[in-house]
């Protein structure tokens, strides 16, 4: 599944990598914390948080993540969106929690770690 | 004779992967001059090892210098914490690195440069500065006061990164020794969602990544000299010496 049907089919606001649309995803992961995140997803996973500081931007660049959802209306700081432009990394803006965004997800048929037989 | 000096205690060098790379000894020491500051504190990520490099090219030119480092909690909380001896500083560094997992990528992350005195380069540290330690937050105050250290909960305002921002609030018991404020402006509305920073002195440092920041915000302190010992004693609040307004 393409981002961009994630985007139509869940209403995000595209706040950058709008070109970028067009990746492919092959998972998903949720969670806040940046050390799980680097440890446990996996590449073309696509990464849902509420965190909003720019560190975010550089671990989807480490793991090459297909795209961040910011929940909760979250909006990124300056820096975030600055660096994420330059990255060519997609942040989507949700205005649902966390668990509504990853049950959406889920039922669209995006597997998690555990469902892709993964760790 | 006890005195008021002025202090920016929360400064990153070159080593510290967010860190300028003119971030450099001579040229903090030569910023510190400039601002008038009585005493500063080094404090990078995760590490200690060029501490040592600032307190020398600082002895030169007659600033003070504390050695500090900023670690990184299980639950992405920065704690800041500060030494009296060389050993101190050894040790604390010894076991955040134990608990400290990964490899730096440096063109995702940044550099992190080990300097000498006079600015040289020594090498780079090719650990995961920027990443978090196993340690949970209790576990790294207890080990800061076992190796005779200070523990001050960096930046509580700010929402990355900092115990209010992680946990929602400061779990009561903890045994800080002090808390960071960013923003002083903040201050009066911290303390009326946050009562509990009140148990605790509160000092503001410049969190300075880059040469221009250093002595943007200071705290003063009471002390009778500006060395680690007596900055412990004014965390402590024994013998008179305290902590005074965060400016």
């Amino acid at each position: 599944m393409k981002l961009k049907e994630i985007v139509d089919k869940l209403e995000l606001d595209v706040k950058t990598g709008s070109s970028n649309l067009d990746k492919e995803i092959s998972g998903g992961y949720v969670s806040d914390l940046l050390s799980d995140v680097m440890a446990n997803s996996r590449e073309g996973d696509i990464w849902i948080t509420l965190q909003i500081h720019q560190n975010i931007v550089a671990v989807a660049s480490l793991k090459n993540l297909a795209g961040i959802v910011l929940v909760n209306s979250r909006v990124p700081e300056n820096e975030t969106i600055k660096k994420a432009e330059k990255e060519g990394i997609p942040i989507l803006v949700s205005n649902l929690p966390a668990f509504e965004v990853v049950g959406k997800l889920h039922r669209m048929g995006i597997p998690g770690t555990a469902d892709a037989g993964g760790i | 004779m006890l005195e008021e000096f002025r202090g920016d205690l929360h400064i990153h060098t070159c080593l510290s992967p967010c860190g300028d790379l003119s971030m450099l000894p001579t040229l903090i020491i030569m910023k510190a001059k400039e601002k008038n500051l009585d005493i500063i504190g080094i404090c990078d990520h995760n590490t200690t090892e060029n501490v040592a490099a600032v307190q020398k090219a600082g002895e030169k030119e007659g600033v003070s210098v504390i050695g500090g480092i900023e670690i990184t909690s299980q639950e992405e909380a920065h704690i800041l914490a500060f030494f009296r001896t060389g050993a101190g500083l050894e040790n604390i560094k010894n076991i955040v690195y134990e608990h400290l997992p990964g490899i730096n990528n440096e063109v995702v992350f940044g550099e992190q440069v080990i300097v000498d005195d006079k600015d040289e380069m020594l090498g780079i540290n090719e650990r995961l500065l920027i990443g978090a330690t196993t340690l949970f937050l209790e576990q790294i105050i207890d080990i800061v006061h076992n190796l005779g250290g200070v523990a001050i909960a960096s930046h509580i305002d700010r929402e990355a990164f900092s115990i209010i921002g992680q946990l929602g609030f400061i779990p009561s018991g903890l045994k800080l020794d002090g808390v960071e404020v960013s923003s002083l402006g903040k201050l009066r509305q911290l303390r009326v969602t946050h009562p509990e920073i009140d148990n605790f002195p509160i000092v503001s440092f410049s969190d300075a990544h880059y040469l221009e920041d250093i002595g943007k915000k200071t705290t003063s302190f009471l002390l009778e000299d500006t060395n680690a010992e007596e900055l412990y004693k004014a965390f402590k609040g024994v013998e008179g010496r305290k902590v005074l307004s965060a400016q």
